[in-house]
């Protein structure tokens, strides 16, 4: 279980990374892909807090925010490239 | 500890580092789309490793049906989002780096579907 810690720990960590490129990045495509790897790194945690947690119903949020983590994607990368300049 | 928790600590290990990996390519990178090519291909196959490796430490049919669903649909999805995000860059004018050799000279967004 301390190796479970130690890797959520690091999650929070590339979290924080992702949370730093959102807010200062230079572009708003790089905000994108941040969105992005924040969703990845939400399914990847919630996995992990699953098996922390030995609750294997909460299993149910990692299908949920794959499909929204695609969809968010898709929905604001097609907003910034339909935006008028 | 037996086979089944070393193999999912190891694929659970493995897949976290690759998600870092990407982290450190989405601080480090030089511009957008340096920093979707380690988002896409390090977060993709460091996501799947860790569900791979949460389905063998906890090995039941209801986790399998929604860890293989989920595998599934991220080794569908992810390409195609990191693919558009990049479109989306090069569509909305996003600079490249001075280093960046490119055999065609067309603007960005010179072609509009």
């Amino acid at each position: 279980m301390i190796l479970i810690d130690i890797l959520l720990g690091t999650l929070a960590a590339t979290m924080a990374v992702v949370i730093w490129r959102l807010v200062t990045g230079p572009s708003d495509a790089d905000r994108v892909l941040a969105v992005d790897l924040a969703f990845v790194t939400f399914v990847a945690g919630t996995a992990l807090l699953s098996v922390r947690l030995r609750e294997p119903s909460e299993l149910i949020l990692v299908l949920a925010a794959t499909l929204v983590g695609f969809l968010a994607t898709i929905a604001i990368a097609h907003l910034l490239e339909r935006r008028p300049r | 500890m037996t086979a089944q928790e070393v193999t999912g600590d190891v694929l659970a290990v493995t897949g976290t580092a690759l998600v870092a990996i990407a982290a450190i390519g989405l601080l480090r990178l030089p511009d957008a789309y340096n920093r979707a090519n380690a988002v896409s291909k390090a977060a993709s196959l460091g996501v799947v490793c860790v569900l791979l490796g949460v389905l063998v430490l906890m090995l039941t049919p209801f986790t399998a049906v929604i860890l293989g669903l989920s595998v599934i649909l991220q080794l569908l999805t992810t390409p195609f989002g990191a693919y558009a995000a990049a479109r989306a860059a090069y569509r909305s004018g996003t600079p490249f780096i001075a280093a960046t050799r490119r055999e065609d000279s067309r603007a960005p967004a010179a072609d509009d579907e």
